[in-house]
């Protein structure tokens, strides 16, 4: 048994990093190599493709940066990187802010009905995500039940131009990513020990200062997990923006659509890939590394 | 107990259908557009044929395009529009027609098949499906109360700003799909609708730019529903498409098609094999069905666009053989034209981001 135990716990270190590496890092570097290449009007649609692995030595001169310098070129990029960027941030905003309250009345209800609450959140998810997405159309739109309710209440007396803006845009996210910000934000905030806040009252501190100060501090691990999860996907988003946002709203799923659907510049798509890629894997290395310095200085 | 027994009996009859499937190996998978067929053709089809039909639907030929150049589709039969065409038979995706197969071949429109060999050199590629125009799709009662002197049968109707400025408060859809829609524009400011034409294009692209405040949204199936519900009043779209979205709308709201006096465009869909197709034989024979005139004449029918089978013409509903929006009078044929494909991979790319300046403003 003992001579065993190793073996099974290399086999336990090496999955995940199997995992990575043959769902993560293959399918990168095969886009990485799409990225290098020249359009072509073929099948597959673009030049160096190889047949075999020896082929990649003798085809390797005719990879090129060119695409990337183009993506530098063309202000069209910087800017679907900006607007994705700020869509996603203020979404995250929202999202925490709207989830923080939602996953600190789960934390505090009695423990009895908590299980029930769990699965409340979670159940809209059991729906496909595109008809709710579309459901959110039939609401939105300028004859759906928003406007209807709103002028039947006598609040406005035209309909509301929510549908196919950013405004609704921001609507769809929320919408759809908020269980993904309270089931982080209630696993931190549930292991909170209530004799803390119980001392800090005995202290004198007052309700808010005590949030502030021990609340808020330690569910920071369920804040950072929950934006995460929700600000990556939605600087992607491509379903949202396409069935309720406007023309106009500018993001880089859109961008990349085009690249590869309208231009059919695989390359030129991989590279705008590749550096989305590079945009979001950056910091939050630079975090886990920061994080990993918190934790050896905590020893 | 009968209960039991029946239950009994039905499981019993799941497992030998679900056991008898493999031995119906033919099968046939069709990619088409989205609504564009009736679904009681497919099942004549399996009947007759006893050829298994798997039916998947699309609506933009760029989606149809990069599953084609990706190869491994698994379809036998795709229907892509012919300027989109014309590039993937060079792309290499599409195999010969074996028209030894296609008997029904003596049935088509003459007319029609030298139209769309100027995208398929002789017609070795491919067999016309449906054939349509790219016009205006409308709501005559809405455009009336916001503009009571609109001009209803030309392109100002959707491009010149202070008629379009009109009807920003009912709703504008124009077609996301520049290979359709920029031709419109050149022919509304007088140009040649030349897609190879980098200026043209550019000039294009700028005229939309202007509109960008009038217009809801660029969608090229959204408009169909948005019409029929009366949540838009005008739009830019498919003949065919729209005069569906009139008859869905029937009872609720009117929806009338147009073809500019200016011209539109003409365009075909056709039927092709993909090169790696696995079940050739079967594509032919599902390709050769469809070219029976009863057949095509049914699936016409029922989506309103036009078909490319002469001997159809007999077997169409007089609702839609004498309907001009569905088959044009001679004289609105004439002012019908067709738009070249674009090779160039940098005039593609031209066309694209103008496209997306028009629609963005960056």
């Amino acid at each position: 048994m003992a001579e065993k135990r190793p073996n099974a716990r290399w086999f336990v270190i090496a999955l995940p990093y199997l995992w990575l590496a043959v769902f993560f890092l293959l399918p990168f570097l095969i886009v990485f190599k799409i990225s290098l290449s020249t359009p072509t009007l073929a099948q597959p649609p673009y030049v160096p493709s190889f047949n075999s692995l020896a082929e990649i030595w003798e085809k390797a001169r005719q990879f090129t940066i060119d695409n990337y310098a183009f993506l530098a070129s063309d202000s069209l990029y910087y800017s679907s990187y900006f607007s994705s960027l700020r869509i996603a941030a203020i979404s995250t905003l929202l999202l925490l802010l709207i989830g923080y309250p939602f996953a600190y009345a789960m934390a505090r209800a009695p423990r009895a009905i908590q299980p029930m609450l769990l699965m409340l959140v979670i159940l809209p998810s059991w729906t496909s995500f595109l008809i709710r997405v579309y459901a959110w159309i039939g609401i939105l739109k300028p004859e759906g039940l928003l406007s209807a309710f709103l002028i039947w209440l006598g609040v406005i007396d035209q309909p509301l131009r929510i549908m196919n803006t950013e405004t609704a845009v921001f609507i769809g996210i929320v919408y759809a990513y908020l269980p993904f910000m309270v089931l982080p934000l209630y696993a931190s905030l549930e292991k909170l020990d209530p004799t803390l806040l119980e001392a800090a009252a005995d202290l004198g501190c007052p309700p808010w200062k005590a949030f502030w100060l021990i609340t808020v501090p330690l569910s920071l691990p369920g804040i950072i997990a929950g934006s995460f999860l929700v600000f990556i996907p939605a600087v992607g988003e491509f379903v949202i923006p396409d069935l309720l946002g406007g023309s106009d709203t500018l993001m880089i799923g859109k961008t990349l659509w085009r690249e590869f659907f309208g231009n059919r510049d695989w390359p030129v798509a991989s590279a705008v890939a590749v550096v989305l890629l590079l945009l979001l894997v950056l910091p939050i290395v630079v975090y886990q590394h920061m994080q990993a310095r918190q934790v050896e200085a905590a020893r | 107990m009968a209960f039991a027994a029946s239950l009994r009996h039905l499981l019993l009859a799941a497992v030998a259908s679900s056991c008898a499937a493999p031995a119906l190996a033919k099968e046939v998978r069709v990619y088409n557009w989205s609504d564009y067929i009736d679904e009681a053709i497919l099942k004549d089809f399996e009947k007759e044929t006893g050829i298994k039909v798997i039916y998947d639907v699309f609506d933009s030929n760029e989606i149809l395009e990069a599953k084609l150049v990706t190869g491994g589709t698994g379809y036998d039969v795709v229907v892509p529009t012919a300027t989109f065409l014309s590039r993937q038979i060079k792309a290499g995706v599409f195999q010969k027609l074996d028209k030894s197969k296609l008997p029904n071949l003596k049935n088509m429109w003459s007319d029609i098949a030298e139209r769309a060999a100027k995208y398929d050199p002789g017609n070795e590629y491919s067999v016309n499906y449906m054939w349509g125009t790219t016009g205006i799709g409308y709501n005559p009662e809405k455009i009336n109360e916001a503009m009571p002197d609109a001009p209803v049968d030309s392109w100002k109707l959707v491009y010149d700003p202070e008629v379009l400025k009109n009807f920003q408060k009912c709703g504008v859809m124009l077609l996301d799909s520049p290979e359709d829609l920029l031709p419109s524009v050149m022919t509304y400011l007088g140009l040649e609708p030349d897609m190879n034409n980098t200026e043209s294009v550019e000039k294009a692209g700028e005229h939309l730019a202007k509109l960008k405040p009038y217009i809801l949204k660029y969608h090229s199936s959204e408009y169909i529903n948005a019409l029929a519900n009366g949540d838009i009043c005008l739009a830019v779209g498919y003949s065919g498409d729209i005069l569906q979205a009139a008859s869905e709308a029937a009872e609720k709201v009117e929806v009338d098609y147009v073809i500019p006096q200016e011209g539109a465009q003409l365009w075909f869909d056709q039927m092709a094999i993909p090169a790696d197709a696995p079940h050739p034989d079967e594509a032919h024979a599902f390709i050769n069905y469809m070219t029976r005139p009863e057949v095509i004449a049914k699936a016409s029918n029922f989506v309103s666009y036009a078909n490319g089978n002469l001997a159809a013409k007999e077997y169409l509903d007089e609702a839609v053989a004498q309907d001009p929006r569905v088959y044009p009078t001679e004289d609105v044929v004439k002012r019908l034209y067709t738009v070249s494909t674009v090779e160039d991979p940098r005039v593609q790319r031209i066309i694209t981001r103008a496209w997306t300046r028009a629609q963005s403003g960056s």
